[in-house]
Parts: structure tokens; C-alpha cells; sequence
């Protein structure tokens, strides 16, 4: 006999996104319905692959009848529930979040897509005068990656994937409180000291640029990184037989990093030190 | 699935409670772990804090997030004998800052801890009523306070054998609904009427107890000013394990109500936990109380024993089906604890850092299941309404705040203390409860550093629940802060927004930066040539903290700046 499983029914709800009714399975978050609807809601510490953390507050909408502006990455729909995704209120929280977070730390290496955000939200820098500021020295502790902290939002999405979203490694955690508290491992031990294995999830989910290979941070430093350069060839790693997806970046026949798609089933993005790190075989001059 | 021969029988099972479950059960202990091993040599190594870790199996990484969010625990070597000091705006505006000076002559400048003793700078203690506070950790024995506190007092404790704490008692002026009953034993709260209420509810109906709370109109009393009944009626509705959770981490600036009632009637707050959890149906409550308030502490963990051992705490209440237990657990320096969400967080063993609204307590609270979360004086009004019934109470006060409220009257003011007065009086009627304005009065703080300055007309407004709303104003814990003129109020609001960026935690940006941006702009708009930039900026900044941030600190962060703002008190152009 052949079965067959059919997935639960799920139950739709209809939620109004900026004026227009959508329907979405119970389940779906309010950032998934406003995109469905067409809405242009940025995100920053959201990652699809993440539990929410609610952190950055710029995926912030309207909903009629709640005192403050709701986070869309972490709210579900509800029947009935009226929601602006752009309204002023929304814009304000946006802008100011952006120029919040670019007056304490370097934003120089975010994405493209925030980049937009920003200039969408006309963001003005230099509002607060010669405020606070993170500094510290770039950690260089290994050759697989740096942390340059200078660049860190807060956004948690590197604990989460250390911790109960992806390794299970619990290496670093946030610690001390409000601005100046910090990614850290136990009483700030170097990495090799620390529980870390080196899979090397928290730099593939980093939004700032502020982990990073070590070999892309050294060739950043030489002026030798040269993205117009590279070519992503995606394979299967060869070292065990899950069958990781690899994308290699290639820049000068040399491999400079390696992710994993978000999307593949099997890696969500995320890789083990081997399929990370572990090409310097292919690459090493012969003795 | 067992695939075994003959039926599977118990022999069969291997069980090994380890693993995943067992780090659950025990994550829990860590806060008090950490405050053990502080309390016993005056910081937490690091081979102290590994030890614990594996104990408790909590990562090392994690373990250290947690400690270092507390500002009682200490990671990096520590003196035995610490003193945090009060700064904040009651003991800045009662004259204590000539006591700061004095300290610094004669033992240097805070947060020097290279030597054997050292002092340090603290947020509100909740002293406020003495004018001037310490509270001194004592590695190896008892955490001490010291209220009103000289600076000679200060360095005595720091070197004395044995510290005492030096309190003076609180001053009760009235015999009220809630004040004035010094309970010092079991017997003695039975003679004054103890224990009618628990025995009188365990013969009704849970529903029908929270039918009694939801009559009496009964609203928080912790500054949310909810109606208890509908949390009474969700948490209720729910099914089990639930919990009840006293919030006694009184933390709001000029607040010390919650205290004084501890301190004074332990008992009628352990039977109000417990007709609490017989209500809603959880077997298990917890008071999580402020860290800088030992002889809080001592007093009701003491009187728990004491109920305990007469059989009204414990498996079958009174001789009753209902079995119900209650665990104190001790914040450590973190006002942010005593918003709901970021307590369990705490009572769990993570960081204090606020969750995300909904889901709600009465749906998801501690350890993720059901929970009714009430602050120490909305709890210790229960027995009277169980008593009384809840018409009765409902009597007292508005129509839409029921009952009496307990207001703390600080600063310049010649009666300084809590006072008890029906719903219904004005802001002036209660300095006047207090003596008056001691000088000429300039504003009075009201609600605490999360309410508002007012001045003027405003002080006429009745202090309920519907007319501050209506006024832009909150009733909140029921601070009632008098600043008279000689008081320069540049620095007062400055300490207030200093406040809030030592207390943010600093999970969502608004609060997180925004906090500090609003305190570098306070400082800047005392000399600013253009003053309206700086104004703008802080409209900017109380706008998108009131909007996004993720909890009532963000949300309320900006509120007592505006207020000043608006009333003149700082930034008016000169």
C-alpha cells in the first residue's frame, strides 16, 4: 500500500496591508503578509533561518489598535488586523533606528539592500554630535576569522547560530548590559581558548561585515578584495555524506570564502569547520 | 518503539534524567548560584564560574552573559566590602550630595576596587523617605543598609567586624488599610485577622475568588495600572503547571512602598500569594525580590518558614486539597527585572532582557507556561477583598480606580514617608498629607523617573488612574517627588535620563542608543547656542523610543524629560 501524507489544513487568516485585504495561512508573520501584499519592509537582525529576535525594530509596522509600532518579522496575523507598513510613524522609527545605529558603529560593509533602505529613508549622519561610539581593536586570534566588533549591531543573529538555532556550541553570548555590552565569550578568552569548533555559522549570518574570513579581512587590509573579480562556483562538499551545498568565491583562481544557500534544505546556510575552512588543500603549493 | 519479544515492562526501562531535561530543570538555580559565590568572596572567577557551569549545565559563554548583566555580581576581583552609594535624584534633591563629596575626600573616587575597600555609585535604593542611603555588600556575611547614611557611617560598616545594618524605621504616620500593622510574628498577623482571608477562600470556588477581585475593580499598583481580574480570569482559565509571581523588585526611582509593606507585614503578603495561586489553580508562587533590599529579604523569608512550618504553605493548605509553595528569588542590580517578561527571564537563569509582547504572561510567562504576575501592594489588598467582598472595595476610591493607593513622598518635603489616601486626591493633597513643601515648591516628580515632572495647575489633578491619563500625566508606582526652588533641575533630569542608560539592557536599538544619545543631548542643551537643535533632536529620539522600543523602560525613558521640557524646567531659552 502506497501512503501518502497530506499536509494538515492550515487555517487562513485576512489581514488589510496598507488599505488591500490578503490572505495568509494562520501561521505567516505580519513581515511575511506586508511582502505578499508588495510592502517594502527592510529587516536587519531578522534572518529566515533565525528565531526572531526583536532586536533592531526596523521591520516595525502600524497595526490599528496597538499603542506602539509591532515588529512584522516576529508578529503572526491575526484576523482582521489593519496594518500600515509605511506610514509616517513607521518612517520615523525607521529613519532614526538606521541613524541610531550609524552613529555608534561602522556601517561600511552592510548590504546592498540596507544601503537602499538608508538612502530611501533619507538617514542623516553626524546628528549626534561627538557622542559615544564603539571602539576596539579588530580581534585577530586565528587564521579563519577576525571579529571587528567595531562593526557589531547587536543583533544577536551570531549567538543565536552558535547557540539553539544552528551549532549547539554556545561559545559566545552577549555580555554586560545596555550600550556597551558586547558579543563575548567567557570573561573574553581568546577563540581557541574558547567552546568554539570554528563552523564558522556566526560569520555566515553576520549582516555587518563585522566576522569575517580571515583571508577576506587581510586582503581587505591589502587592498587586493575585489568583488567584480570573483566568481561563486556552488558544489557538494566532499568530506562527509550529508551532501552540504558549497559555494565557493573564487577570485584569482584562488578560494577566498566559502557559504552555504540559505535556502538548501540541508545547510539552511549553515557548514562545519571542514566545509567552511577546509580548502587550503586545494589551493597549497606542492613542497 | 520497543521491539522486545514479551510486553515491556518497567525492568525494561534505562532512564537516564540527564540531558536537555535536567539542564532545564537546573538552569534556573544559576542566579542563585552566582549570588552565593558573590556573597561568599565578593566576585566570580572565572574557575568559579566554570565550576557552576558544569554543575548547572549552562555554558560557560552563557553563564558570563548572565553575571555580567547584574550589577551586584561581580566578574573581575572585587574588595570584600563594597558600598553602593545612592546619587540618584530623592537623595540628590534631600541634600546628599554634600555626603558624595565627603566620600571622595576621604576614600578617593568610585570604582577604584584595587584596594580592600571601595565605593561605588548607585541608582535609587528605595530608601528614599531617609535622604540619604548605602547599601554595603558583605563577601563572607550579611548585605548591610545603611539609611540615612553619613559618610562616616559608610566608612565604619566598610571596616567594622561585624556590620550592622543602620536603618532608621520608616516613619508611619497613619493606620490605614495597608500601613501600620507591624507584624512580627504568625500569631501576631492571626490576631490582627491573619490568615481569615486564605482560610475563608480555600471554602470557596476558585472562579468565585476571581469573581470577588474582578468586582473589586482592583488595577495593578507596579505603574501598568491593569485591572487584576482579567489576568485573575485568563491565568485561570488556563491549564496547568501555572505559576503566581509576586513582583517585588521594586526598582522605579523615589519608590519604596513595596519595601515598607515587606518590611512591616511579611505575613499578609504570603497569604495573599497563596489565595492568589488558589484562585488561578498554580501550585507553586515566586517573589522575586529587589537585591539591594536585605532586611526585606531576612523578614519575609523568615515568615515564609514560619507559615511553612504552621501547615499554610506546603502540601494541603489548612487541611485543605490545595497544596501551594512559595520560592523567594533575589534580584541582583537590574531595574529592567522588574518588567514582567524580563523577571522570568531572570528567575529562569538567562539574561533579564525583556520578550516580546504577545505572547502574554496569562498565555506564556515563567518557564513558558500560564502565570499571573501582580506587584507586592496589588497583592496585599486582597484580603481584604476576599474578606470584604469585592463591592466593598469597589466603594473606595472612583468609579475607575477602586481602593486606596500608597504614594512615596520624597525630597523637599517636611513629612517625608509612605501616606495611604483613597483614590481620588490631588498631588497637592498628598504633599499635604506630608507636612508640605519643605521651602518653596518648584515640581514635583510624579510616578518616578518613568512619569512626569508637573508643576501649576497640573498639581490639582486628582491622582486616579483616569484623570492622570487625561492629564498626560501617570499615576505609576506612586512617586510623588517634591523639588523645591532651591533644587537646579538641570541636573536632576540629566541624573534621570543617566538612569535609564545605565539600566537599559540593551536588546533593541532605540533604547539601547537612544538612551545615551538623549542624555549627551541633555548635557549639551545646558551650554548649546542653538538650542531648538538639541530640542528637536530629543523630540526625535522620545518619538521613535515611545513607538519601537520594546519594553515600558524604552517607552518610558523619555516621558519625565518632556515633561521638564514642557513645563520649563530645563531648555528654555535664556
Amino acid at each position: 500500500m502506497i501512503e501518502q501524507r497530506i499536509a494538515d489544513p492550515v487555517a487562513t487568516v485576512t489581514v488589510t496591508i496598507d488599505g488591500a485585504p490578503v490572505t495568509m495561512p494562520e501561521t505567516a508573520t505580519l513581515l511575511e503578509a506586508s511582502r505578499a501584499a508588495g510592502a517594502d519592509v527592510p529587516t536587519l537582525c531578522y534572518l529566515e533561518t533565525l528565531t526572531p529576535f526583536n532586536s533592531c525594530r526596523l521591520c516595525v509596522v502600524e497595526v490599528a489598535g496597538s499603542r506602539t509600532l509591532v515588529p512584522s518579522c516576529s508578529r503572526m496575523v491575526e484576523e482582521g488586523m489593519e496594518v500600515q507598513t509605511d506610514s509616517d510613524r513607521v518612517q520615523h522609527t525607521r529613519r532614526m533606528v538606521y541613524e541610531l545605529l550609524d552613529s555608534t558603529v561602522d556601517l561600511s560593509l552592510v548590504d546592498d539592500e540596507t544601503t537602499r533602505q538608508m538612502e530611501r529613508y533619507g538617514v542623516r549622519t553626524n546628528r549626534f554630535g561627538d557622542g559615544y561610539r564603539r571602539t576596539e581593536a579588530v580581534k585577530i586570534e586565528d587564521d579563519l576569522y577576525v571579529r571587528d566588533y567595531e562593526k557589531c549591531i547587536m543583533c544577536y543573529r551570531c549567538v543565536a547560530a552558535c547557540g539553539p538555532d544552528a551549532q549547539n556550541t554556545f561559545a559566545i553570548d552577549v555580555a554586560g548590559r545596555g550600550l556597551t555590552s558586547t558579543i563575548a565569550t567567557e570573561y573574553d578568552i581568546t577563540l581557541p581558548d574558547s567552546a568554539c569548533v570554528y563552523c564558522g555559522n556566526c560569520v555566515g549570518v553576520c549582516p555587518t561585515g563585522a566576522l569575517m574570513f580571515t583571508s577576506e579581512y587581510r586582503m581587505r587590509e591589502s587592498g587586493d578584495w575585489d568583488e567584480d573579480r570573483q566568481t561563486v562556483t556552488t558544489t557538494i562538499c566532499t568530506f562527509c555524506g550529508v551532501g552540504c551545498n558549497l559555494e565557493l568565491h573564487v577570485q584569482d583562481n584562488r578560494i577566498v570564502k566559502v557559504t552555504s544557500p540559505m535556502d538548501h534544505e540541508v545547510t539552511s546556510g549553515h557548514l562545519c569547520i571542514k566545509g567552511r575552512f577546509g580548502y587550503a588543500h586545494i589551493q597549497s603549493e606542492s613542497p | 518503539m520497543f521491539r522486545g519479544s514479551r510486553e515491556r515492562s518497567s525492568a525494561d526501562d534505562h532512564v537516564a534524567y540527564g540531558g536537555l531535561a535536567s539542564a532545564e530543570s537546573r538552569r534556573n538555580l544559576l542566579l542563585p548560584t552566582l549570588h552565593e559565590v558573590q556573597s561568599s568572596v565578593g566576585w566570580v572567577s572565572h574557575g568559579a564560574l566554570n565550576y557552576i557551569s558544569e554543575r548547572l549545565s549552562v555554558s560557560p559563554a552563557e553563564a558570563y552573559g548572565v553575571a555580567t548583566f547584574y550589577d551586584l555580581i561581580a566578574t573581575e576581583p572585587r574588595p570584600e566590602r563594597v558600598a553602593h552609594v545612592c546619587d540618584d535624584i530623592g537623595c540628590l534633591a534631600a541634600g546628599a550630595g554634600s555626603m558624595l563629596d565627603d566620600l571622595r575626600d576621604r576614600l578617593g573616587e568610585p570604582d577604584e576596587f584595587g584596594g580592600s575597600i571601595a565605593w561605588t555609585r548607585s541608582p535609587c535604593l528605595g530608601q528614599c523617605e531617609k535622604g540619604s542611603a548605602a547599601f554595603i555588600q558583605v563577601a563572607g556575611g550579611d548585605d548591610v543598609v545603611v539609611a540615612p547614611a553619613t559618610a562616616e557611617q559608610v566608612i565604619e560598616i566598610l571596616h567594622a567586624e561585624k556590620p550592622q545594618p543602620s536603618v532608621s524605621p520608616s516613619p508611619i504616620r497613619q493606620d490605614t488599610r495597608l500601613l501600620g500593622r507591624t507584624t512580627l510574628s504568625l500569631s501576631h498577623h492571626e490576631s490582627h485577622g491573619g490568615l481569615e482571608a486564605l482560610r475563608k477562600a480555600l471554602t470557596m470556588l476558585p472562579g468565585d475568588v476571581v469573581d470577588e477581585v474582578t468586582a473589586s475593580g482592583l488595577r495593578g499598583r507596579g505603574g501598568a495600572a491593569f485591572p487584576a481580574g482579567i489576568k485573575w480570569r485568563a491565568v485561570g482559565a488556563e491549564a496547568g503547571p501555572k505559576y503566581v509571581v509576586c513582583n517585588a523588585d521594586e526598582s522605579e526611582p523615589g519608590t519604596f512602598k513595596d519595601r515598607v509593606l515587606m518590611e512591616e507585614d511579611p505575613y499578609r503578603l504570603i497569604e495573599a500569594t497563596t489565595i492568589a495561586g488558589y484562585a488561578v489553580g498554580a501550585d507553586k508562587g515566586y517573589i522575586y525580590i529587589r537585591g539591594e533590599y536585605p532586611g526585606a529579604l531576612r523578614r519575609l523569608s523568615d515568615a515564609i518558614e514560619e507559615v511553612r512550618d504552621r501547615g499554610y504553605l506546603g502540601g494541603n493548605i489548612a487541611g485543605s486539597d490545595f497544596s501551594f509553595d512559595i520560592e523567594i528569588r533575589r534580584g541582583a542590580g537590574a531595574y529592567i527585572c522588574g518588567e514582567e517578561t524580563a523577571l522570568f527571564n531572570s528567575i529562569e537563569g538567562f539574561r533579564g532582557e525583556p520578550r516580546q509582547k504577545p505572547p502574554f504572561p496569562t498565555q506564556a510567562g515563567l518557564f513558558g507556561r500560564p502565570t499571573l504576575v501582580n506587584n507586592v501592594e496589588s497583592l496585599m489588598n486582597i484580603p481584604a477583598i476576599v474578606l470584604e467582598g469585592g463591592a466593598a472595595f469597589a466603594s473606595i476610591g472612583t468609579e475607575e480606580s477602586t481602593g486606596s493607593k500608597l504614594f512615596c513622598v520624597s525630597g523637599n518635603v517636611l513629612g517625608p514617608g509612605v501616606y495611604e489616601a483613597p483614590f481620588g486626591v490631588s498631588t497637592r493633597d498628598v504633599i499635604d498629607m506630608a507636612g508640605g513643601v519643605d521651602g518653596d515648591l518648584q515640581a514635583v516628580l510624579v510616578g518616578g523617573a518613568a512619569g512626569s515632572f508637573v508643576a501649576g495647575d497640573q498639581l490639582d489633578v486628582p491622582l486616579t488612574f483616569e484623570d492622570a491619563s487625561a492629564a498626560g500625566i501617570s499615576v505609576g508606582s506612586g512617586v510623588v517627588m517634591v523639588f523645591n526652588t532651591e533644587v537646579d533641575m538641570a541636573p536632576i533630569v540629566s541624573r534621570i535620563a543617566t538612569f535609564f542608560r545605565h539600566e537599559s539592557c540593551g536588546l533593541c536599538v532605540p533604547c539601547r542608543v537612544g538612551t545615551v544619545r538623549q542624555e549627551e543631548s541633555l548635557i549639551r542643551l545646558r551650554t548649546a547656542e542653538d538650542r531648538d537643535e538639541e530640542l528637536a533632536l530629543l523630540a526625535d529620539l522620545d518619538v521613535v523610543m515611545r513607538d519601537s522600543s520594546i519594553c515600558g523602560l524604552g517607552q518610558l525613558a523619555t516621558v519625565a524629560v518632556q515633561s521638564a521640557i514642557t513645563i520649563g524646567l530645563i531648555g528654555a531659552k535664556s
